[in-house]
């Protein structure tokens, strides 16, 4: 048995997320296989080659795989020819938009976001926003995965020496182009591997008080985040988002300020290893899940945390 | 252009779900049932590609029980012109559900497939990208804008680190991210009309569709719980029980 693991990257980097995805890979048996479909990204290659638990490394580079659309990693990845019991890739807006297309084209019923692996065909994942968690077994004869990343510890960067070998990149469909990004600028860390997130929900009032978690999450080198009713509010951009519709974090300590706690919110944060909760209401559901909850106004409590920091 | 739209009816967002004793699943007896929110703003968004004279017809389809005709005539209030619904009492898994979907595109001819980025039961997020590759089409998933012009359609998606714009060619998949836009209520007239308006029944075996479950569900149990913590009263005593207990920062 041999897995595939489809790396998420930049073209320069390799995504936190792909680490996770060959930790869950080395809980299978078999060998472990990256494949790194990109453009100009010898250097990813070189990376994923170096990543405890890799056993060999597979460079697909083409012009048309720099922006990494479906359509065309699709395509790079029928184009390889091993024989691969499973295929893994990060449940990021990357693997989840990609990583179906392969499946049905294998003819097999994908296991999504998967937060555990109990054999080499059963494994646990969320459903119902977490608020019920499955047991799975596939009964395909491939397994189709991805891998929530939170879930999974990454395994060491360094050390590794597999071989990397240039294969087959597919060919450009031209069903899809890639126009263009507006990627959030931000010298703060990832959100979703970020080791401590502070957020904030409807309670901050406007975007301009947003100002006051940046200035705490940069004491903490923390990331920002918030609650769907502040993105839906206009206050933050979307991909600020923490929760069921928007990113799921696990960081050592999740700070959450002016959040009552949505079910659809704690769905993206209550695995987080130290939960603290600052909201003036003390009815409000966010205390439940919080290991320290400070019930106190918010515009007070948050300019006395960042000076006591 | 002809734009489908694959709605699926599911628990309420609103009903906190519970899990059986015997861990089988998630209670749905006596359990209120809507359209999945996110198949909601697929329907609004073609009713209102529709209302802008790019579409010229919004045909819903959904897979299920006889109860997904409440769900299909909502569609209908909704703006959608017909619907179809494929009828069966199984549980079908994404990729059955995409199988059957890619029969309904070759019988219907639409431009456009409309669905939600993911129902909020399964949360499997697989049926839009799986029906794309099933009939050779383009994808734009999590879309929280669409154009149409010139037999494209250029469609702006909420990735993980902000936002991408891709044009595809039509005809094309496009799931729905939540701030594509706000649905709108069904009005009493609407509701009145949507009763008129033609919902044709298709038994799921008349497609020929191999359906079968590949997947077996072994449990279903509660996630764990967290311990409850305790509350502070100053932030000074926060940041010393986060220093000097939970030695977090």
């Amino acid at each position: 048995m041999t897995t595939l693991v489809i790396a998420e990257h930049n073209n320069s980097e390799l995504q936190a997320s792909t680490y996770n995805t060959i930790a869950a890979a080395k809980q299978l048996s078999g060998e472990t296989v990256v494949l790194v479909a990109g453009h100009d990204c010898q250097s990813v290659a070189d990376q994923a080659s170096k990543a405890e638990g890799v056993d060999k490394v597979l460079l697909a580079q083409a012009e048309f795989l720099e922006h990494l659309l479906a359509e065309d990693v699709e395509k790079a990845v029928m184009a390889q020819e091993g024989d691969y019991s499973h295929i893994l890739a990060p449940a990021s807006t990357f693997g989840k938009n990609m990583m179906p297309r392969i499946a049905a084209l294998l003819d097999v019923q994908q296991i999504s976001d998967i937060i555990a692996v109990d054999s080499d065909d059963t494994f646990k994942r969320p459903v119902y926003a977490g608020n019920a968690i499955a047991t799975v077994k596939s009964n395909d004869s491939k397994k189709v995965v991805t891998v929530r990343a939170t879930a999974f510890d990454a395994l060491a960067t360094e050390g590794g020496s597999a071989s990397i070998e240039n294969v087959d990149s597919g060919s450009h469909t031209e069903l899809s182009n890639y126009v263009g990004e507006e990627l959030t600028e931000s010298e703060r860390p990832d959100l979703g591997t970020a080791n401590v997130v502070v957020s904030g929900g409807r309670g901050m009032g406007n975007g301009e008080n947003f100002e006051m978690l940046e200035t705490l999450a940069d004491k903490l080198g923390a990331a920002v985040g918030a609650s769907r009713a502040a993105v839906d509010a206009g206050f933050v951009p979307n991909d600020y988002q923490v929760g069921q519709t928007g990113k799921i974090v696990a960081p050592e300590l999740y700070i959450a300020v002016g959040i009552s706690g949505a079910i659809q919110h704690l769905a993206g944060m209550k695995d987080s290893k130290v939960i603290v909760a600052i909201n003036k209401d003390e009815e409000a559901p966010i205390f439940q899940v919080a290991d320290y909850g400070l019930v106190e106004d918010l515009f007070k409590a948050v300019p006395e945390l960042i000076d006591a920091l | 252009m002809k734009i489908l739209v694959a709605i699926k009816r599911v628990i309420d967002a609103n009903v906190k779900v519970r899990v059986k004793p015997d861990n089988s699943g998630v209670e749905t007896a006596n359990v209120k049932m809507s359209m999945n929110p996110f198949c909601e703003i697929a329907v609004e968004e073609a009713v209102r590609l529709k209302e802008k004279g790019i579409a010229s017809e919004v045909v819903a389809v959904s897979i299920g029980n006889q109860q997904c005709q409440e769900t299909l005539r909502t569609a209908l209030a909704l703006g959608a012109d017909k619907a179809i619904l494929v009828k069966t009492d199984d549980q079908l898994e994404p990729l059955a559900v995409s199988k059957v979907l890619k029969k309904v595109v070759e019988q219907e001819g639409p431009e456009m497939v409309l669905l939600g980025k993911q129902s909020i039961d399964g949360d499997n997020n697989q049926t839009g990208q799986m029906l794309g590759a099933l009939l050779g089409w383009g994808q734009g998933t999590f879309a929280s804008e669409v154009e149409v012009e010139d037999g494209k359609t250029k469609v702006t998606r909420e990735i993980d680190g902000g936002l991408q714009t891709i044009e595809l060619k039509l005809p094309a998949v496009v799931t729905t991210d939540l701030r594509l836009n706000e649905p709108r209520f069904a009005s009493l007239p609407n509701i009145m009309k949507a009763k008129r308006k033609p919902l044709d029944e298709i038994a799921l075996a008349d497609l020929g569709v191999d359906t079968a479950n590949r997947t077996e569900t072994l449990s279903v149990e509660n996630p764990p719980e967290r311990s409850e913590g305790i509350k502070v009263e100053t932030v000074a005593e926060l940041v010393d029980k986060l220093k000097n207990e939970a030695k977090v920062i």
